[in-house]
């Protein structure tokens, strides 16, 4: 009797709090967003500041996601493979994203990029507007969502150890060869498993993004910027509907990382 | 002949070193252009006019009391991720249900929804207007330290879990049935044998909720209302800094977080060596 007291109890602790903070609110926005029916939401949807904030956010993602993949994959090497001087350095740099806040990176490329900024008064005089524009924000996002593929990567490459790549060395392959023929092709789940976490994450970066993009609508928005621009106009379905995409995105998201983890864990 | 048997390792040896130099070279490019030059951008900034300055700034009284805010909410949710982060691993590892497998994909939902969103639909349950209203409860928390509280526990659910499962999973069992048969009751069970097993993966946990809770700002900037001294966290005073122009105030501030980043990851990186000194011997 108390042993299954004992089991519910802690179940049902679990599943309230789990309840409480997620599913309900996020059943409630699903539930406001179709309670006039799917046209509404759609007509939310289509107009054309919002489709732009959509096609932003995905410009920024897919420059985002493929030069983070190549930087990730190329540290994680670095990182387990060679020794060099400063290599403490590079660690502590590839996990700061994770524990410093995004205003916080916002503001440093504000500085870094703005009129007077070491960078930015250059550029100007260049004909070159970073911050307020596309690069600001494409940055931005590489900043906060620079970690995941190398993270991912390095414990993988760390377990599979080198001494097929050796084996390859020996038999004449060249650095290069050795690296698509064997490096890669073992660690391709965590790549992917990294790819799927640093999309998910340029997808849904708003603080960074926020600070170096100047929030121009039709210009400078995206999806989430746009969900707050709605919200703070007093246009609730605008915002509801834009956070339903993004919260379905989030969900195959969920689906992917769920497919993928155990193919990950078995290499 | 015996020429080409001695040269050809030297020319393979030198390519290799090209392109050891190119990768480490590229890495340490990237990682400087996209982070360490604004970091240090940021520091230059803060302490650009002194010391004195800077100071002024970070001891004024509405940084301090959205520090100090941020911090003891921070630490609130840090512990609460402590125990209820521990129990959901504790039963998505040791209890069977039904759907555990959509329970545990869930899990990862605050890390794959973007934090406006989190804002907003902790908005429609919690705040005005709420359904929960329409029963007869007051619920409304929206502008209020509760509201933060709420959307910083959304946004750091997952970590507490995700670093003690994998340690719950691969903990021996036998362990734990030995202190029984040994006459130890359950708590002691608990206390004795799993706790001390599953500290480090808490506590590293906690460190990196801790960090995320003290950093976050897009789950807020809706909920919690940004008043002053009231319900403005330190992310939240950086912003209204820099959208009013004073970018010295904000750097100052800035850097406050940055070092208590730093420090966060240096004791995660210090917990790590801990728990896996027994592996390194």
């Amino acid at each position: 009797m108390t042993r299954a007291l004992r089991k519910f109890g802690l179940r049902g602790i679990a599943f309230t709090y789990l309840a409480a903070i997620l599913l309900g609110p996020l059943a409630l926005v699903f539930y406001r967003t179709f309670e006039d029916g799917f046209a509404a939401a759609w007509d939310a949807l289509s107009t054309p500041e919002t489709i732009n904030a959509f096609k932003l956010t995905l410009i920024i993602s897919a420059i985002a996601v493929p030069l983070n993949t190549i930087f990730g994959i190329a540290c994680a090497i670095a990182i387990v493979r060679h020794r060099f001087p400063g290599k403490g350095l590079v660690n502590a740099f590839v996990d700061l994203p994770l524990a410093l806040s995004p205003v916080v990176v916002g503001l440093s490329l504000f500085l870094l990029y703005g009129r007077d900024g070491w960078f930015g008064s250059w550029l100007l005089d260049h004909g070159i507007q970073v911050l307020f524009s596309l690069p600001a924000m494409v940055i931005a996002t590489i900043f906060v969502s620079l970690p995941f593929v190398a993270r991912e990567v390095v414990p993988t490459l760390r377990e599979i150890g080198d001494e097929q790549e050796q084996a390859a060395r020996t038999l004449g392959a060249n650095g290069w060869q050795t690296f698509w023929r064997i490096t890669l092709p073992s660690i391709r789940w965590a790549v992917i498993y990294g790819v799927i976490l640093t999309t998910a994450r340029c997808l849904g970066e708003y603080g960074a993004v926020a600070v170096v993009s100047g929030r121009l609508q039709g210009e400078t928005e995206t999806a989430t910027l746009r969900v707050e621009e709605r919200y703070e106009s007093f246009d609730l379905a605008g915002a509801y509907a834009i956070s339903i995409v993004l919260a379905f995105i989030a969900v195959l998201v969920l689906v992917a990382m769920t497919a993928i983890r155990p193919k990950e864990e078995a290499t | 002949m015996s020429t080409v048997e001695i040269t050809a390792p030297r020319v393979k040896r030198q390519s290799e070193g090209a392109s050891t130099a190119l990768l480490l070279g590229f890495v340490t490019t990237y990682l400087s252009l996209i982070v360490a030059l604004p970091i240090a951008a940021l520091v230059f900034e803060s302490t650009n006019d002194g010391a004195r300055p800077f100071w002024d700034v970070v001891s004024s009284p509405e940084a301090v009391a959205a520090l100090k805010l941020t911090l003891w909410t921070s630490i609130a949710v840090a512990l609460l991720n402590a125990v209820l982060g521990t129990i959901t691993a504790w039963v998505l590892v040791r209890d069977d249900f039904r759907g555990k497998a959509v329970v545990n994909a869930i899990i990862d939902l605050p890390f794959a929804l973007p934090t406006i969103v989190a804002g907003l639909t902790l908005l429609a349950l919690y705040g005005p207007q709420s359904p929960l209203e329409l029963a007869g409860h007051s619920v409304n928390v929206a502008f209020t330290t509760t509201s933060i509280v709420l959307a910083m526990l959304f946004v750091t659910l997952p970590f507490v879990v995700r670093t003690v499962q994998p340690v719950l999973l691969e903990l021996d069992q036998e362990m734990e049935q030995a202190a029984r048969s040994l006459g130890a009751t359950n708590w002691q069970t608990f206390r004795r044998v799993v706790f001390p097993n599953i500290l480090p993966g808490i506590l590293s946990g906690v460190a990196l909720a801790f960090a995320k809770a003290v950093g976050e700002f897009g789950s807020l900037v809706i909920i919690t209302g940004n008043l002053p001294y009231k319900t403005q966290v330190s992310s939240v005073f950086i912003f209204s800094r820099i959208e009013s122009g004073d970018r010295a105030g904000a750097a100052a501030v800035a850097v406050v977080l940055l070092a208590i980043s730093f420090g966060l990851l240096l004791s995660i990186g210090a917990i790590r060596h801990y728990a896996t000194r027994h592996d390194r011997d």
